[in-house]
Order: C-alpha cells, then structure tokens, then sequence
C-alpha cells in the first residue's frame, strides 16, 4: 500500500483540549474567589449553561428545531424535587432519576417531532411543552401548581458536603456537574456520530447514500439531548430547594433558542458564552431598569441576527482571519 | 454471468403521469452499462427507484438475486448499491478528508461509535486518504468543500460513493457541468475502477458514454426502447429518430 504524502494531523489532532479551552475553564474557578456574594446567580449560569448545551446538541449538531425543551428540563426538575419529597434526597440519586425520565421521555417524544419539517417540528415540540406545562398545573396535589413544589430537602452531597446558605456547595455541584456533561458531549460530537449529526445538518439527502440510518441518528440525538435538560432542571431544584411552575414554561424554551442563538450553534462553547452573557446582562440591565430591560435584549438579538449570524462564537472564530486582513492592508 | 441488478416491470407514477413504466433492466456482474434517453426519459427516476430514494408503485428491484423492494436507502448501501446525484450533494463546512471519513465510517460500521474521536479511528483516516489518493484530491484533503472549484466538488461526489464500497456504483451524470477536458479526466478515473465495481451511468455526452460503455440502454417516455451494445445502438433507426427528433426540434 502507497503510503499517504501528505499530513494527516489537522485531522487528528481536531479533538486535543486547546490552551484557550483550559483557559475559559478557569474562568469559573476564578469566578468563585471574586465574586462570593453572587453564588447564587453563578450557579444559575451553570445550570442555564448545561441546559443551553441540551439544545445545542440537537439543534446545534442535529438542526433539529425545538421550541419546547423546557418540557425535558421541567420533567428533570419534578423528578428530581419529588424524589427529594418523598425521602429520595441523595443529589447524585436524583439526578440520574431526573436523568432517566427526561431521557425516556425524549425518546417517546422523539417520534412525534422528527416527522415533517422544522415548522412541524417547532409545532409539535411547541405543543408537548405546552401539554405538559398544563398537566403539572393541574396536578397540584403532585406539582403544587403554581405555587410551586414545596419541602423539597436534600441531603449532603456525597453524604459529606451540605447545601449551605451561601451556595457554594450548590456552586462547586453545579459546576463540576456542567463539566462533566460537557465533556461528554464534547467527544460525542467529535465522534464518528457525532460527526454524522453534523453531516445529517448539511446534507440530509447524502446521508442516506452513504449509508447512515438518518432517523435512528435523530432519535438518539434528541434523546440524548432530553436527557441532558433533565439533568439541568434537576440540578435547578436541588440548589434552590424549589420547584416552580415555570421550569416548563414557553418563556423557558424560547429564552433559550435566544441564548444559543445569542452564543453561535454547534460549537458547544458558544452554548456557554451565550448563556453567561446572556444572563449577566440580564442581571445588571434589569437592576438598572427592572421594567423595560427586555428592549435591550431584543435590540441585542436583531443586531445579531442581521449581522452577526453565527453569534458571538462565530464572531470570535473570525477574528484571527480578521486580524490577519488588518495586518495585511 | 448473472446479473447483479435487475429490475421486473418497474413503474412509478405520479398522479396520471408514468415517469418510469413497466422497466425490466438487467445489468450484468462487473458491467459498464449506459443509461441513455432524451430529457424526461425517466433516467434518473429509474435512478431512485433503485436506490430507493422513491418508491415504485409497482415491480421489484433485485441485488444479486434478492430483491430489496422495501428496503431504504441506508440498507440498500449496506448491501452494496451505492449511487451519485446529478447535482452534488456534499457536505460543504467539512473538509474534503472529514466528508470522505465520514463516509468510510458508516461503511466500517463506526456511525455509532461515540466515545472516540474521528481523527483517533485511524484504520478510517487512512483508508479514506487513500482514496484522495487515487482521485488526486489529497492535496486539498484540509480544504473546505465549500471552498473548491466545481470539477473537484465533482470528484468528492465520486469519493463519497467509493467510500462506501460499492458493488454497484450507479452514476448520474457524473460530468455534468465539468468542463470537456476536465471531464476526459474524470471519466479516465472512472475508467480505471476494479472491474468488481459493476457500473450503471447515466451521461447525456454521448462521446463519453461509447468511449465508456459496453452495453447501452435506451429509454424513452419512461420506458425502455431498447438495450445492445454500442455498436448496434449507434446504427438502431428507432434511437437515431428519438435523438434526430430532439437534435431538430432543439
């Protein structure tokens, strides 16, 4: 067999951990020593962070369109709070019950949504939420409705580490619980399958030829990503204590496309940025003005979507090329 | 010898319409077999009815004896009938060595592999560079496929199909759009394909299609005029008048 002349490593060497990767990991580390008495609005960044990457995986990766996926992350956050009710309070426990429901509720779902096209898609999606968000308001013996689900205690994490007032156990779980979810999904997608998630986004009519089972490929993926937001929702209640009503919420769901939208899809980073940026400027432009801050949030998201449509991911890939012409003229 | 791919009275229809009636095709182990016939013959229809990209109100498609009716497309290139669309359909924010990998690792059975990386399944980095090899695209493998020029878009096309191993390769008008002396090249590449590929090619070129084939269908309407070898179709009177019909009325 000839042997190839040319170099192989961009290829790879595609899946190594970039200096800039361990860079914005310590990022929260640091974030913790600098900003003690905000634990609570950090740890919500993680959570919201991991749920964003559920919905990056699927519409990121997969292009398939939700706009429903609190549903996944209310179903994790009921599961998980009444686990917790009902004597269940091991966090590590809790968060694999939400985990499986979430993810079989996906894959049940996942059957309806991938037929027809993406206005279907968000339809059906759209639809389901709604339903459940429905069901949990008038299961009020099960979910208390909207006044939330009370008395929901949790035990020490690993049996040695309880969740303190200041949120920092809360901030610490949350945090290395985002990590590991996001390692996961980052050799998920640089995988062969996940590599074929991409190649079902940009071409679905080729995969078929080349011998992918496109719709198989689609489950797994929203079943994946379902099972992500459970886990994400579960995390919500644990930290807080809580179960309110708008874990399923439309609002929930669309906020979220905006998040990712805001970020960049399909490049799981942008999943993170989008939600820390995203929910900073909601904290500080809603303390200036608590009434009209969602203005500045939809002036923010036209001006993206007109010219900057891959997010500030994309924005942040194209300035080295950027950078580049400067130096050349 | 047997034929690897038959077809048994074939139909699709489309409403009223018979895009492709009654078609008994029977193409022959290790063929160079042309598919010919004015626009709207039902060339590339017959082209997705064996792919099962359609599927056909009525009759039976068979590989290697067997008939794989109602199976889909993915299992259909599992078996070994693998094809090439008339208008690329690549992948273009891959690389041309990623979109060819790709395509390997669905062969290898590798589609659901998921824990390791793509670059780290090196029997399928290797074997797919290889094949840039062979079609001389490896000194682009890193390039986007958005980026690259028509006639080698053209190429990956042929290297996604290759990828898969095909036993049947059915080309659809693989030089369309390439310019002549680009085209020359890429039937030369297709020319020098191990005689166990069998071929089925549908080209307009009618240059290409005698330098290449060894035997010839003609289709009209949707139906099958006839089938002979190259000689025998270029001196049939009915296929003269079916293509004096269109070079005068054009």
């Amino acid at each position: 067999m000839a042997k190839i002349s040319i170099d192989l490593s961009p290829l790879q060497k595609a899946s190594a951990w970039k200096p800039a990767e361990v860079v914005f990991w310590l990022l929260p580390v640091i974030a913790f020593f600098l900003f003690p008495k905000s634990l609570a609005l950090l740890s919500q960044i993680a959570i919201t962070a991991l749920f964003a990457l559920s919905l990056d995986l699927i519409l990121g990766y997969a292009g398939i369109i939700s706009l429903g996926h609190a549903a996944f992350f209310g179903l994790g956050a009921y599961a998980a709070g009444l686990l917790a009710k009902y004597g269940w309070g091991d966090p590590l426990l809790g968060l694999a019950g939400a985990a499986v429901l979430a993810t079989a509720a996906g894959f049940i779902s996942s059957f309806l949504v991938l037929r027809g096209s993406d206005l279907t898609r968000l339809m059906v999606t759209l639809g389901v939420s709604m339903m459940l968000y429905e069901a949990a308001n008038k299961a009020t013996d099960f979910t208390g409705g909207v006044d939330g689900l009370q008395g929901v205690e949790m035990k020490p994490l690993l049996g040695e580490f309880t969740f303190d007032l200041y949120g920092k156990t809360a901030y610490w779980y949350s945090l290395i619980v985002l990590f590991l979810m996001f390692w996961l999904a980052r050799r998920l997608v640089q995988s062969p399958f996940g590599h074929s998630l991409r190649g079902i986004k940009q071409n679905v009519k080729r995969m078929p030829a080349i011998g992918t089972p496109v719709h198989g490929r689609l489950v797994a993926v929203y079943t994946i990503g379902a099972g992500y937001a459970g886990v994400a929702g579960a995390l919500l209640t644990q930290t807080t204590q809580f179960v309110s009503l708008d874990v399923m919420s439309f609002s929930r769901s669309a906020e979220l496309l905006l998040i990712l939208v805001l970020g960049g899809t399909g490049s799981l980073y942008g999943a993170l940025i989008g939600t820390a940026v995203f929910m900073a400027a909601q904290h500080y432009l809603s303390g200036i003005n608590p009434q009209y801050w969602q203005f500045w949030l939809g002036a923010a998201l036209v001006l993206i979507v007109l010219f900057a449509r891959d997010g500030i991911m994309g924005f942040l890939n194209r300035l080295p090329a950027l950078a580049a012409k400067k130096r050349g003229d | 010898m047997a034929p690897v791919l038959q077809t048994r009275n074939l139909t699709k229809r489309f409403g009223g319409f018979a895009a492709c009636s009654d078609v008994s095709l029977s193409v022959e182990q290790g063929a160079r077999h042309a598919l010919i016939g004015p626009n709207g013959a039902g060339k590339t229809t017959l082209i997705n009815l064996l792919t099962g990209f359609l599927e056909p109100s009525a009759g039976e498609v068979l590989l290697k004896g067997e008939t794989v009716t109602r199976l889909g497309q993915h299992q259909r290139v599992k078996r070994g009938l693998v094809r090439t669309f008339q208008i690329n359909q690549l992948f273009a924010e891959m690389t041309v060595l990623e979109s060819v990998t790709l395509s390997v690792c669905e062969r290898l059975g590798l589609g659901w592999s998921w824990w390791k990386p793509v670059g780290s399944h090196g029997a399928a980095v290797d074997e797919a560079a290889e094949l840039l090899d062979t079609l001389r695209l490896l000194d682009v493998a890193h390039e986007k496929t958005r980026n690259l020029a028509y006639g080698k878009q053209r190429l990956i096309e042929i290297a996604l199909a290759l990828a898969s191993k095909p036993q049947v390769l059915l080309l659809d008008e693989p030089a369309a759009g390439v310019p002549t002396g680009e085209s020359r090249e890429l039937f030369e590449t297709i020319g020098r394909l191990p005689r166990d590929v069998t071929i089925l090619l549908i080209e307009h070129d009618m240059n290409l299609v005698f330098r290449f084939a060894e035997r010839i269908t003609v289709m009209v309407g949707g139906a099958m005029l006839t089938e002979d070898v190259p000689e025998a179709i270029a001196n049939d009177r009915r296929v003269k008048e079916v293509y004096l019909g269109e070079a005068l009325d054009g």
